[in-house]
């Protein structure tokens, strides 16, 4: 039933996103597309961190590992988008499962090392064996839009329908997954390990999960990164886009899902937005091209002064007193801290 | 209470969606074009109408690239502001939108997204940097946006069968490595010699160039860097440990510095070779100070820079009665004069006469096929020192250098113009033409 609910929801809202990408302009749909793009992995990485507690600051490198096999499985099968999607996401699933493997060992600022160490040193794989990756050049991803669409259909639009129809997914499975028994579990595992597993709960295999499952999240969203600029190439995978992901969690709301949305957005328009409005008031160029940084700044820091628990966190507060605390889907994934303040957690 | 969370997640996810309707919405629409010809003007092409000429950039205004590379911008505009007041381009202005990147590819991906989808841009013009630049050049193909002049010497610009709109501009980086190669090989034949080189395309493409001149048997030592790591001690330690006499280095300033302070502290001053990327010396005399003052010491950053040894492709700023210099000079101070008038400026101001030159050379109307078949069709060489290489098999700009050496700040000419191409086997040779002096108009 509550896939179900789900997935009605999807539908609606995916259909609504299509009639918007109509209405738009090329490069509304492109940001469309990014937008979906950073859903996708910041859903992943918030479910890891809110839910399973464990940190990653290295997930641009899932990104990369899911882009790269978009990349070449496109270039040298030639499969069906569909199946290259899927591909990357299962490929970035294995990299997680054996980093997870690694990561269940490490607490704290030593997992956060080991996953940092991943984004800085992946991407130099691609100039080392340059014959397969194409060195700083990287690969292009061939993409066009299906025949069926029409030879007029923008291209654009097309990327933004992958991509928000891959993220529309992502959500639906993910929440689902947070209300089944392994999303419990994983609560469980994350607010007191010696109580999880004297309940009977593996933790580590647990723990290595849901490295899993986030990753392939990332490794989807790094086809898609792939898919909407049609370019593969180390440059996109710097230090800065992990940042930037775990950036958008944190801003949206840890562990929540409309909160990857929420923290989506404001990464990729508040930056654009900013600068239309910087150089559209005739300051001079140095003060114009600050403005933004310093924006992005302001909104950080007013965000979690006021709201520490992210956008979604201020949205459910104004949405009144009414809506109950803990409990069912989206309660539930916040992250409350100490989590034994909540016995209720989790008896959902 | 388990049927309300589900309605917030309803409720939240149509919020979600309606606010980026919301956003999207706001955006402005695009414009399309008419092709047309004759003897007045039209809207003959996206970003051109019948009085502007509108062209888009992605430039590092902040972030680390920026010092020294943040005034290359302002310096082109100062260039289209002086032809604007000038007549114009055909009667038309030009506009010239840059938008910061900060140096990221990432970002670099959205703002040209940006200008080509929504602001309509006629051309990408002067996009600055490699890894920055590649991350948009197969988008700008696919679009079919002439992709004029990057500001960046990777050969990769020079794909005219695959990348059949991107066009590079200054002399690229295995043209440059030969022809400090062949210097080097004729004036220190017996010296040992290191090479400190950016690990990327940009010095690794110099290390190629090196490396057809200078015989193997001489070279003691390869050291590399990477930008984000400001530690070169190691490698300045190596350089001297294998008691290389001569370090020739492809570096950009601040790592031009770096080295140069790193062997200060190891008491080793080897003859410097700097590929022009790394040694204006008006930016790196500035940064030898910052460097040295956040490390408590006084230098004088003029005296640090005497005696490199490196190559121009323009005229030196030293040369000040060249006519170039004295055009770009006057356009300075009119329109940027709070800018100090360096490499930068130089760059800045040169790169946007050349595309002047190409637009006018495109027809009153012009499409954007016909601007990208007048470069095609090559171009004079104008501020440029030696000639263009561009023609329908080939997209690579200047062709040859010249080699000085730093004294009291400027670079004092060597050598005459050494012009090669970017095969191992290619010879290295002296231009025999001459550079032809600005026109006093100042327009092409």
């Amino acid at each position: 039933m509550t896939l179900l609910r789900h997935l009605a929801v999807a539908i609606i809202v995916g259909a609504l996103l299509a009639v918007a990408s109509v209405t738009l302009n090329s490069f509304r749909d492109f940001q469309m597309a990014e937008v979906a793009t950073y859903v996708t992995a910041v859903a992943g990485l918030t479910i890891l961190i809110g839910l399973s507690g464990q940190i990653s600051i290295g997930h641009g490198a899932f990104m990369a590992i899911g882009a790269y096999a978009a990349a070449l499985i496109l270039m040298h099968l030639n499969w069906p988008l569909v199946a290259v999607l899927a591909a990357s996401a299962a490929i970035a699933a294995v990299a997680g499962l054996v980093l997870g493997v690694a990561a269940a060992r490490l607490r704290g600022p030593y997992l956060a090392g080991i996953t940092l160490l991943l984004a800085v040193a992946l991407p130099s794989l691609a100039t080392r064996f340059a014959g397969t990756f194409g060195g700083d050049q990287g690969l292009g991803v061939n993409v066009t839009t299906p025949a069926f669409l029409g030879p007029s259909f923008p291209l654009t639009r097309w990327q933004a329908w992958v991509a928000c129809a891959a993220a529309l997914i992502t959500l639906v499975l993910l929440a689902n997954l947070a209300r089944s028994r392994v999303g419990r579990s994983w609560r469980a595992v994350r607010d007191d390990e010696t109580a999880a597993a004297l309940a009977g709960l593996n933790v580590a295999w647990l723990r290595i999960l849901a490295f899993a499952v986030s990753a392939a999240c990332a490794g989807l969203a790094g086809a898609l990164l792939g898919i909407t600029t049609t370019l593969v190439s180390p440059g996109s995978f710097t230090v800065t886009l992990s940042i930037a992901l775990l950036t958008g969690a944190v801003l949206g709301g840890l562990g929540t899902l409309p909160g990857a949305v929420w923290g989506s957005l404001v990464i990729v328009l508040v930056p654009t937005y900013v600068t239309d409005v910087a150089t559209s008031h005739g300051l001079s160029s140095s003060v114009a091209a600050n403005i933004p940084v310093a924006a992005y700044g302001v909104v950080l820091i007013v965000v979690m002064l006021v709201f520490p628990a992210g956008i979604q966190g201020a949205v459910r507060r104004l949405l009144g007193p009414a809506a109950p605390s803990a409990g069912g889907p989206i309660g539930s994934l916040r992250r409350r801290v100490p989590a034994r303040d909540n016995p209720e957690e989790g008896a959902s | 209470m388990n049927r309300s969370p589900r309605l917030r997640l309803a409720g939240v996810t149509a919020a979600a969606a309606a606010l980026s309707l919301l956003a999207a919405a706001c955006g402005s629409s695009g414009s399309g074009g008419k092709s047309g010809s004759g003897s007045s003007n039209a809207a003959s092409a996206p970003g051109i109408t019948k009085t502007q000429i509108l062209i888009g950039s992605h430039q590092p205004l902040t972030g680390v690239a920026a010092p020294g590379y943040s005034e290359i911008a302002p310096a082109s505009n100062a260039y289209f502001q002086y032809v604007n007041q000038h007549g114009g381009v055909y009667g038309r202005k030009i506009v010239y939108k840059y938008l910061d990147d900060g140096y990221d590819p990432a970002k670099t991906v959205s703002v040209v997204h940006q200008l080509v989808l929504q602001s309509s841009v006629y051309a990408i013009f002067d996009g600055l940097g490699t890894p920055t630049h590649l991350s948009v050049v197969k988008f700008l193909n696919a679009q079919k946006v002439p992709d004029v002049f990057v500001a960046s010497g990777c050969v990769c610009w020079n794909l005219p069968s695959t990348e059949p709109d991107t066009f590079g501009w200054q002399l690229d980086y295995v043209r440059e490595g030969k022809i400090l190669g062949a210097y080097i090989k004729q004036h220190f034949p017996h010296t040992k010699i290191g090479f400190f080189y950016q690990n990327d395309e940009f010095g690794q493409d110099g290390v190629k160039g090196l490396s057809a001149e200078i015989p193997a048997s001489q070279v003691v030592s390869k050291q590399s860097y990477v930008p984000t790591n400001i530690n070169i001690g190691p490698q300045v330690a190596a350089l001297k440990a294998a008691g290389a006499q001569l370090v020739v280095s492809f570096s950009v300033p601040a790592f031009t510095a770096l080295l140069r302070l790193n062997g200060l502290k190891l008491n080793y001053s080897p003859q410097f070779v700097v590929s022009s990327v790394g040694s204006d010396p008006i930016t790196l005399a500035g940064l030898l100070q910052a460097f040295a003052k956040q490390g408590g010491a006084k230098v004088n950053g003029i005296a640090l820079t005497q005696g490199i040894i490196t190559d121009a492709y323009e005229p030196t700023l030293g040369q000040t009665t060249n006519s170039w210099i004295a055009l770009f000079k006057r356009i300075h101070d009119t329109y940027i004069p709070k800018l100090p008038f360096d490499g930068n400026v130089l760059y800045g101001e040169s790169v946007a006469y050349t595309f002047v030159q190409a637009m006018l050379k495109a027809g009153r109307n012009p499409t954007r096929a016909s601007l990208v078949s007048a470069i095609q069709g090559g171009l004079s060489q104008g501020p440029a020192l030696a000639p263009y290489a561009y023609s329908a098999s080939s997209h690579a700009g200047m062709t040859g250098a010249l080699i000085g050496v730093i004294k009291t700040g400027v670079v004092v000419p060597q050598t005459p113009v050494m012009t090669t191409d970017t095969t191992p086997t290619g010879a290295v040779s002296p231009y025999t033409g001459s550079q032809p002096p600005a026109p006093a108009s100042g327009m092409p």
